[in-house]
């Protein structure tokens, strides 16, 4: 990031998400209101559920964990200007492969089973993203498509090893065997212990965006590619490395759900945490400590989704709704130029040729 | 004639800043009024004042005696008013025909009617004398003809007052010179024309009156027959200015980059740079005159490692420069001012500070292996923006936010900052103010004298003419003839470049 950003406080990062996540319950609350439940008791419900405890807020943090880490892979892409459709697709591979490294080594301590597996996890995400690292850099294919295409390759694949070689033996059920004692991810102060690593790796991304040479050769391939490129920063190491990043996140994202939350690998039980990365990196305005309070944001309303409905009534697919309504509102330009830094001039166009 | 535009007393500030302070000015039919300013005068703020895309905090604008209510874009439209903004509002894909009927399209049981459309496009460029292709894309036509559609669009709603914003920054001199005359045939069907520049010839060449504004301030106006290049140069700056720049005689060493029969392609994959051969010695000036798109952009691009050449070597210091590693060319000591800064020479949302380190952030003592040293990026920001005079409170306002001379002065900093061995300057002093011209041209010659060998490529001759010592005319991809400065004349130079023989 930028060399000090001044002395004053430029609020609009915060504003616009801020804004976005009103206006979202807002609408919310007049699709409650039209199920005929009063929306202030469903947001109570929703908020006290997810924050008003400790048992609650334990909950929320352990729900936000994996999506900290899919948001965060989802953000590091953005700032290379990449935009990485594909967390989910990297964090099925990711929970997959440390399921697998979770159940076949045996005897090992867990001091070592542990980061083996979330290595394996790492190493498999960033696997399925060099592919699509490699089309964008050397052959300019659009990483969306390519992202998108993997995510249903991944999924594909990832059924049929579960339900062949991985196969947990003598079961009806599709899905690999349980994990080793030893690499079962423990909890730390009530909390898991993924939740400490996933705000580790946000802090050492932060970092390394605003000090190193690599997060502003990153950041400056995002902002300005040809500038980039005139600035002797290699455009296609930086795409491959950022989007390598990415890959090795979102896999850690699915092997902490694996080695602290499931115990194993079996389809579907990962669905939809890297789509939700995507809101997250958004909400969190792509930077790596944005995505903290974003995820436990969304974490929170995905850990009192069943109650709300259970004690207020109200749909059990409130929760996305809010959810796409945040994602729109805080993609929506008018909010974002609304807030826009108004001393800049205000460019009526732009030159059409970048 | 009939008074139609009248300003009277309007002020605007954006904060602390004062962009236009008590201004009054009016324009009656059928005159050309000049507004005249260095970039951050105020003539932009005052135009979209006049535009209703900026509320004034005092003062009215009236336009046919009618007061104007501020920030009423659509009223300002319907009362007579076009704009032709710099940067075109056209849609690249679109034909000619498509993006004049953009908006109000001509309509057959709901849907467009583009054979009547194609009509109207005819019989309004035929009325104004303007001719175009309408059925071009015009991201195919070159920058003078999609300002014509830029202008035959304003003009199709009836315009009686014309604005145009900077509209030559982007023209090269033979379409400048079309521009000029297209609007003194606007002028003499009536329409009154507002033209914003710095640029004192076209003023002189075209104004009726010229209003010269200096920091948001109405500094006065008059007429070209009462004013002269230099004084309207002295009141935009208010200061004297040296038009003409002054320097000793160049004292050329060895030589320091050399170009080796170099082919290069552009974009389209037509070879535009044939076989050229060129040397530039140490502590001279090379200059490079010709008319745009001759090659000028792919030879520097190449010689900067920016562009593939397809044969040729490019010599710095007897070291050959790899192809494609716009690194290694920096490194091997190619100092480079892009042709176009926002594409290439700045990460505008990044501070001027980040900026002035952008070709060597990862090197010494801007980082120490891989950690960067941000105190070292501030204090080195700090330095360049007092030493090479960049307008700006302080070294981490984002290089967006400056106008476009400051603009021109961070790259030009970075780039003559650092070790100087050969220096490329591509259209340095494009889009740029008077001062800061000046300011330009005086690096560019202290470059030189440190015993850098600069090449200069720009599409003013002027400048070529003034800076340069030695002149070598660029036409179709080859270098035709080269020049001693000191005989070089204008008519010779003028017919090279235009591709006769001389």
């Amino acid at each position: 990031m930028d060399a000090k950003q001044g002395k004053k406080l430029d609020f609009s990062p915060i504003l616009v998400p801020l804004l976005s996540i009103l206006v979202a319950l807002a609408f919310g609350g007049i699709l409650i209101f039209i199920q005929g439940i009063d929306p202030l008791l469903a947001y109570r419900v929703l908020f006290t559920t997810a924050f008003g405890s400790f048992d609650g807020i334990a909950i929320t943090l352990a729900k936000a964990t994996p999506l900290i880490l899919s948001g965060l892979a989802v953000a590091i892409c953005l700032r290379a200007g990449l935009f990485n459709i594909g967390a989910q697709g990297q964090l099925i591979s990711g929970a997959l492969a440390s399921a697998w490294a979770g159940y076949t080594f045996v005897g090992l301590p867990a001091l070592v089973h542990i980061p083996l597996a979330l290595i394996f996890g790492a190493f498999f995400g960033a696997l399925v993203a060099l592919v699509a690292a490699v089309l964008k850099a050397y052959r300019g294919v659009h990483e969306v498509i390519t992202t998108i295409m993997l995510n249903s390759i991944v999924i594909a694949l990832s059924d049929y090893l579960t339900s062949n070689p991985f196969k947990e033996p003598d079961q009806p059920l599709t899905r690999t065997p349980k994990i080793q004692d030893s690499a079962q991810m423990p909890d730390l102060l009530g909390l898991p212990l993924g939740f400490f690593l996933a705000i580790g790796l946000s802090i050492t991304l932060w970092w390394i965006m605003r000090n190193t040479t690599t997060g502003f050769s990153i950041e400056t391939i995002g902002r300005n590619k040809n500038a980039g490129w005139y600035a002797g920063i290699s455009v296609k190491k930086t795409i491959m490395l950022s989007m390598l990043i990415g890959g090795a996140v979102a896999g850690v994202a699915g092997a902490v759900e694996t080695l602290s939350i499931i115990g194993r690998f079996e389809p579907a039980f990962n669905a939809g945490l890297g789509f939700d990365g995507i809101t997250v990196a958004l909400l969190g305005r792509a930077n790596p400590l944005g995505v903290i309070p974003a995820a436990i944001l969304i974490g929170g309303m995905r850990a009192s989704g069943s109650t709300v409905q259970f004690e207020a009534g109200v749909a059990p697919e409130l929760v996305d709704l809010l959810l796409a309504m945040i994602l729109f509102f805080v993609t929506a330009p008018l909010l974002a130029r609304f807030f826009k830094n108004r001393k800049e001039n205000v460019a009526m166009t732009s030159g059409w040729s970048n | 004639m009939k008074t139609l535009l009248e300003i009277e007393g309007v002020s605007k500030s954006f904060g602390s800043v004062i962009a236009n302070e008590n201004i009054s000015l009016t324009v009656k039919e059928g005159e050309i009024l000049a507004l005249l300013g260095e970039n951050g005068a105020g003539k932009s703020t005052l135009v979209k004042a006049v535009f209703g895309l900026v509320k004034p905090d005092t003062g009215t604008i009236k336009i046919n005696g009618t007061v104007m209510e501020s920030g009423d874009t659509a009223a300002a439209i319907a009362s007579g008013v076009g704009m032709v903004h710099q940067h075109f509002q056209l849609v690249p894909v679109m034909s000619v025909t498509e993006n004049l009927i953009l908006g109000d399209e001509p309509k057959r049981f709901g849907v467009v009617n583009i054979k009547q459309a194609k009509k109207e496009a005819l019989a309004l460029s035929e009325k104004y004398g303007l001719e175009v292709d309408p059925d071009a894309i015009i991201e195919d036509l070159p920058v003078g003809m999609a300002q014509r559609v830029e202008i035959l669009k304003a003009l199709r709603r009836d315009v009686k007052l014309l604005i145009l914003d900077e509209p030559t920054a982007v023209l090269t001199p033979q379409e400048t010179d079309e521009l000029l005359e297209v609007l003194r045939n606007l002028a003499k069907r009536g329409v009154g024309i507002l033209f914003i520049t710095h640029k004192l010839r076209e003023v002189m060449a075209v104004a009726d009156r010229i209003a010269v504004l200096r920091g948001g301030k109405l500094m006065g106006t008059t007429t070209p027959k009462e004013s002269s290049e230099s004084k309207l140069a002295q009141m935009m700056v208010g200061r004297e200015v040296v038009l003409r720049v002054e320097k000793s005689q160049a004292k050329p060493k060895e030589v320091l980059l050399s170009i080796k029969n170099l082919r290069v392609s552009d974009d389209r994959k037509l070879e535009s740079v044939k076989d050229l051969s060129l040397e530039v010695h140490a502590g001279e000036i090379l200059g490079i005159a010709g008319v745009e798109g001759n090659g000028q952009r792919e030879l520097v691009e190449a010689i900067c490692s920016m562009r593939s050449r397809l044969s040729g070597e490019v010599i710095v210091k007897g070291q050959e420069i790899p192809n494609l590693n716009p690194r290694a060319a920096h490194l091997a000591g190619v100092s480079h001012i892009p042709e176009d800064r926002e594409k290439h020479g700045l990460v505008t949302s990044y501070s001027i500070a980040d900026n002035l380190v952008l070709n060597r952030f990862d090197q010494a003592p801007f980082a120490k292996g891989w950690i960067r040293n941000l105190e070292e990026v501030a204090n080195n920001g700090e330095s360049l923006v007092e030493k090479f005079d960049i307008r700006a409170p302080d070294a981490y306002l984002s290089a967006g936010s400056l106008s476009g001379g400051n603009k021109q002065k961070v790259v030009v900093a970075r780039e003559l900052s650092q070790q100087l061995d050969v220096v490329v300057a591509a259209q340095p002093t494009r889009g740029v103010d008077v001062g800061s011209i000046e300011f330009i041209h005086n690096q560019l010659i202290a470059a030189r004298d440190a015993g850098a060998a600069v090449l200069l490529v720009s599409a003013e001759l002027d400048e070529i003419l003034s800076l340069a010592d030695r002149i070598a005319v660029i036409s179709n991809g080859k270098i035709v003839a080269i020049f001693n400065s000191k005989e070089a004349d204008r008519n010779t130079i003028g017919r090279l470049m235009a591709g006769l023989a001389s």
